[in-house]
């Protein structure tokens, strides 16, 4: 059995991380939780997490970031927004949820082994280039990046989506895709909070 | 009633809701009443407290012509009252009246039907035997004395006092300290508004200094109750003040001429954080706005040996005298109003912490004189080493919630720890950590206050600290103060580095509660808080007529509930006052002049002095208006010389055999 | 009445079918559907977890070019582009530094977002502008005796829904009773459907697939009527594999639009009813 020290210090936390995140858009209310848990409870997807998402409230507030960073909540949030609506805080908790993912994003902080960001990062380039998604090509992509052996075990799914005429594999683009791309450039992490 | 008069007995068995009927078996108990002598009318009903449940009673006296009437249902604390109004609303003698509690002592502690019913009708069949021979008597009335006495000069006693005042009432306020205000007068700002309490506290001070119907007596103690409700006697000790406050003007020359140059005596007012000198005046807003010589400090005082320079600075007025001994003064109240608070916890009891052991380790009390404007340093917060503090850590319920010290909720600590936590992050901007087992915030406005607190910044750690210390494992724990605790919401345990931590300490009984106790004849709970007479039905009454409660000698509470209840207390005397006399249980004993043979035992044991000895026909004399009826004198008279009213021997004797003929 | 239509990548892909029925049913109701032009994609929750600048730029050129083309509200079917074009709407007017990072970079295309136009789905304007009782009058076979599980998804109606309840959303309900259907009662008609996770993470996505589709086999419905391209294809893509890890719960998943379409008595052909893995055809067909 291996030993190692659970218990955190001050140098486990990064003074201003959960300031920072409470700056980003949407998180203004993080301060007002009260741990009650609601939250928890009526997300479907808490009994995978690693944390469930009123601890990670509590990583942030307490400037935990790098449990918070790394845990598997915040990619395993799906954005159903159950957690906020029901928040007796009113706490934008999966705006928080997307705060973390954007820093976690720019910080490669992600757990390693979690497929959930590569999609996301797939998902933005060819938006990036193309202006639309194309959902069979991306796909594709995303196992052949991460697990090519479920990409070849889901052929059953190709032949049907062939069967009935959705396996479309020409690449949709708009116009003026240069023109988007500039945009973006230019808006490029421009929001009002900064990434922490 | 004549002895040959046919007894014609009313008998009334109440469901209550389901309270009873669940468990007795209601229409069988009336079966059987109606088989037993005398029972004119048996009948079980939903709610007999009811009006139609009291109608009830009234029309079967006219109806039925009954002369004795026996209801079976909750506890006669309850509602013995409302059925003798019933019964004498029938054009009876109210007490030719039985009540049976079949709630609390039967159905609310059995289970079993048929045994619990069983029971019921024992009970109901006692009491139909024993009210056959009870005897219409008639209720005394007492005058009630209209003064009225406040032990305790805090918020609540001034808030009571100010009350009854005002109605016209002439009060007496007596307290202990050489000035009224109490814990209230040492705090910078109140919850959840943030007012400034001077503010709002100086001026009800000097309003009781100034009310033409208040005496004020400061620096004095109650020392003995005699008499009871409506009437009693009450001794005063005031303590030598060396200073008459009627000529003092608290000019603080005395102060400045004292022979002591610099004051050295820790200043109780500012829990040592400053110093004063002998003769002193405790704070600046004191009431009354008078020195105060220390007798244990003075020179004078102690050896005879000074130059009394405070004296020669007087000289004009000639306030300070060295002679002044303490006094005894005996005043006639009707009434007593209790609101002598609370005491702080002594941190010392939990090492773990600190207290007393590291110098940044301090009480809410203390940090609530540093942040004062008044306090020791002007309101600015310093730590021991003259640095502003970066990171506090507040530690709540300490000494409260704990079985090894006391086991309840202060109910005040969380809301102060917050308000305290929302001062310190304004004035130094340092962080705020407040570590707590539960939030406890349930006034109005408090939850409210609660989120401002974490709007604005305040972190709140849920787990109760385990120790303080100044062990450092890393470098950024080096000159710090170290918290030990699981954060039991995050899920982890943590080391937390603080320049300054602030116990808050729970609240408890006054010292001498137990003493206060016993001149005033109340009860305490277990803990030593003073017993109300109903938790909910008579909070601010106790189980001694005309003695009522205020504040948090009752309990621990804030300023508005202390300030609602001391209220409350008010009003009870006012309406005990303006009742102009109460009515008195007949239930008293007497003697039987004739058999009495003069032996006088029965006169040390009453509690209440209520028998006297009649010299001239030696024979012990029981007054009526002082007897409660406890039947100590009864049962202890040799030759059976003493009787009691609603408890004659023929009447217990039948109770006993109505339970013996059933079973 | 006129509306831009920001039908969105899946409707041109995975989720055509959508389009394909949503087009007639509503020029059968006269809602004429101008589609944007050049609309990109809304950014989805992915582009949200990268950089929300980005996304609310997404967002905002797409109806910057529909206000630049005329008055009228933008409508938007799936679920995940409602949500995003109505986030980006209520960022941009309540965040002035987003606000205005967004213009600037919205000047590199020359174009301005005035946020007149409202971002509306598909349900709000059937049920609030064309209204129930027209939709009831153009029933001309009825789908008696159907009993059909309306689910609706999370991000229709979360977290700002204007038009409907967050958790009890009724729209659907009442026009698949004006459709004459059976309506079954549906608790979960907003929970979560798993969403991409489904692929990411087959092994929590598909559990929530399907407890949807195994608590609407409970509740015995024939059908589950869906208005989202995401959750229609998680609904109707997993059977195997549900049945495999959880045992089977067979209930096709269809778009309200196709429903309508039969109902109106529609061409079965116009409807892409044989885009389905699961048909439902034969059933509708026999109604
Ligand atoms: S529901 Fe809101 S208040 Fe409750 S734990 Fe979650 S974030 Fe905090
Ligand atoms: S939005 Fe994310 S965290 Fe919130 S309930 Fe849904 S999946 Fe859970
Ligand atoms: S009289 Fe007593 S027992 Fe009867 S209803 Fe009233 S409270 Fe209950
Ligand atoms: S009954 Fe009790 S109170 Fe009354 S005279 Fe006797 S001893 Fe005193």
């Amino acid at each position: 059995m291996e030993l190692g020290q659970k218990i955190k210090c001050e140098a486990d936390r990064t003074a201003g991380f959960g300031k920072a995140i409470a700056a980003m858009p949407g998180c203004e209310r993080l301060g007002s939780c009260i741990q009650c848990g609601a939250c928890s409870g009526a997300c479907p997807l808490s009994i995978y997490m690693d944390q469930s998402p009123r601890q990670v409230i509590a990583l942030v507030r307490g400037d935990f970031k790098k449990q918070a960073l790394s845990c598997n909540t915040i990619w395993l949030c799906s954005s159903c927004y159950a957690c906020t609506v029901q928040c007796p805080r009113e706490i934008g908790i999966t705006d928080i949820m997307y705060a973390l993912k954007q820093c976690a994003m720019s910080e490669r902080a992600y757990p390693a082994g979690l497929s959930i960001p590569i999609l996301a990062r797939q998902f933005v380039r060819m938006v990036v280039r193309r202006g639309r998604i194309t959902e069979t090509r991306l796909v594709m992509r995303f196992f052949l990046q991460t697990n090519w052996k479920a990409a070849i075990s889901s052929w059953r799914l190709g032949l049907n989506l062939i069967r009935t005429r959705r396996f479309g594999i020409r690449q949709q683009h708009i116009k003026q895709h240069l023109e988007l791309a500039a945009m973006l450039a230019q808006a490029k992490n421009a929001n009002a909070g900064g990434s922490p | 009633m004549s002895n040959d008069e046919s007894i014609r007995t009313g008998f009334y068995v109440c469901h209550c809701g389901h309270n009873i009927s669940d468990v007795v078996d209601c229409t069988a108990v009336a079966r059987y009443a109606s088989t037993l002598a005398g029972v004119m009318v048996s009948r079980d009903y939903k709610y007999m407290c009811s009006s139609p449940g009291q109608e009830l009673i009234r029309q079967d006296i006219l109806e039925h012509k009954l002369n004795r009437v026996v209801v079976a249902s909750c506890s006669p604390l309850l509602h013995e009252h409302t059925f003798r109004n019933a019964v004498a609303a029938g054009g009876l003698n109210p007490f030719l009246f039985q009540m049976v509690n079949i709630r609390e002592h039967d159905a609310w502690v059995h289970a079993d039907r048929a045994a619990a019913t069983a029971k019921a009708q024992a009970l109901v069949s006692a009491a139909i035997r024993r009210v056959a021979l009870h005897k219409p008597l008639q209720a005394t009335r007492a005058p009630i004395h209209p003064d009225v006495l406040v032990v305790g000069g805090g918020i609540a006693g001034i808030h009571a006092a100010l009350t009854l005042a005002n109605a016209g009432k002439k009060v007496y306020l007596v307290e202990r300290q050489p000035s009224i205000g109490g814990h209230m007068a040492q705090f910078d700002k109140t919850f959840p508004t943030l007012d400034c309490a001077a503010c709002i506290l100086t001026p009800k001070m000097s309003a009781v200094r100034s009310h033409k119907n208040i005496v004020l007596w400061t620096y004095s103690e109650v020392a003995k109750v005699d008499g009871y409700v409506g009437n009693y006697t009450v001794t005063v000790r005031r303590k030598a003040r060396y200073v008459d406050e009627n000529l003092c003007v608290g000019c603080q020359e005395c102060i400045d001429a004292c022979v002591f140059k610099v004051p050295k005596f820790p200043d109780p007012f500012n829990l040592g954080m400053s110093m004063q000198k002998p003769i002193y005046i405790p704070f600046p807003q004191a009431v009354p706005q008078a020195a105060v010589i220390d007798p244990d400090r003075c020179i004078q005082l102690k050896t005879g040996k000074c130059k009394k320079t405070c004296v020669e600075a007087c000289a004009d007025r000639k306030a300070i005298n060295l002679n002044q001994k303490e006094q005894l003064l005996e005043i006639k109240v009707g009434s007593i109003i209790t609101a002598t608070g609370f005491k702080l916890f002594d941190a010392k009891r939990l090492p773990e912490y600190g207290y007393g052991r590291y110098p940044d380790v301090m009480t809410t009390i203390e940090l609530e004189r540093l942040v004062s404007s008044s306090g020791p340093t002007g309101g600015e917060l310093r730590l021991r080493s003259g640095k502003p503090p970066t990171a506090v850590g507040f530690i709540l319920c300490v000494g409260s919630r704990d079985m090894r010290t006391n086991r309840w909720c202060s109910r005040t600590c969380c809301m102060h720890s917050m308000k305290l936590a929302q001062i310190v992050r304004e004035r130094t901007g340092a962080q705020v950590t407040v570590f707590y087992i539960d939030i406890r915030a349930p006034g109005k406005g408090y939850e409210e206050f609660y989120d401002r607190s974490l709007q604005q910044g305040v972190q709140f750690v849920r787990g109760r600290v385990a120790e303080v210390s100044d062990c450092a494992l890393s470098p950024d724990e080096a000159g710090k103060l170290v918290i030990r605790v699981e954060d039991t919401l995050a899920g982890f345990v943590r080391r937390v580095p603080l320049d300054l931590v602030v116990l808050a300490v729970g609240m408890e009984p006054q010292a001498d509660a137990q003493e206060m106790r016993r001149i005033l004849n109340m009860s305490c709970s277990a803990e030593g808080w003073f017993l109300e007479k109903h938790p909910k039905m008579a909070p601010v009454s106790t189980f001694t007529d005309g003695v009522f409660i205020a504040g948090c000698c009752q309990g621990p509470k804030d300023i508005p509930d202390s300030i609602a209840q001391a209220g409350a207390a008010a009003a009870e005397a006012l309406a005990l006052i303006d009742a102009g006399g109460i009515d008195q249980e007949p239930n008293t004993a007497y003697i039987r002049g004739e058999e009495c043979s003069g032996c006088k035992s029965c006169i040390s044991l009453c509690p209440y002095a209520a028998i006297s000895f009649d010299a001239e026909k030696q024979k012990a004399v029981i007054n009526p208006a002082l007897c409660k009826g406890c039947g100590t004198c009864v049962a202890s008279c040799p030759s059976g010389s003493i009787g009691q009213n609603l408890f004659e021997d023929q009447e217990v004797f039948e109770e006993i055999n109505g339970v013996l003929d059933y079973v | 009445m006129r509306y831009h239509y920001f039908p969105g990548c899946s409707l041109k892909g995975l989720g055509r079918a959508y389009d394909e029925s949503l087009r007639p049913v509503m020029e059968r109701l006269g809602v004429e559907l101008a589609e944007i032009d050049d609309w990109n994609c809304c950014g989805a929750t992915a582009y949200m977890s990268t950089d929300h600048c980005n996304a609310c730029a997404l967002g905002a050129r797409n109806i910057a070019i529909a206000e630049s083309s005329g008055p009228g509200d933008i409508v938007a079917p799936c679920n995940a582009c409602y949500l995003a074009l109505n986030k980006t709407r209520n960022c941009l007017a309540g965040d002035s530094a987003t606000r205005a990072a967004v213009q600037k970079a919205l000047a590199v295309a020359k174009l301005t977002y005035t946020g007149t136009a409202a971002v509306r789905h598909p349900l709000e304007v059937l049920v609030y502008d064309v209204g129930i009782n027209v939709i009831k009058r153009n029933v001309v076979r009825p789908l008696k005796d159907l009993k059909i599980a309306p689910y609706y998804g999370c991000q229709l109606v979360r977290p700002h829904c204007s038009f409907d309840d967050q958790w009890n959303p009724t729209a659907m309900d009442r026009i698949l009773t004006a459709l004459g259907a059976r309506v079954v009662d549906f608790p979960l008609k907003t929970r979560c459907c798993g969403g991409s996770l489904t692929g990411t993470a087959p092994e929590a996505g598909l559990r929530l697939t399907h407890i949807i589709l195994g608590e609407a086999q409970r509740r015995g419905a024939d059908l589950i009527a869906t208005i989202c391209p995401l959750c229609q294809f998680n609904l109707d893509s997993y059977h195997d594999q549900i049945a495999r890890r959880w045992g089977p719960a067979r209930i096709p998943a269809v778009y309200i639009t196709q429903l309508m379409g039969m109902a109106f008595g529609l061409p079965t052909e116009q409807l892409g009813l044989k885009r389905n893995f699961l048909p439902a055809d034969k059933l509708l067909a026999a109604t």
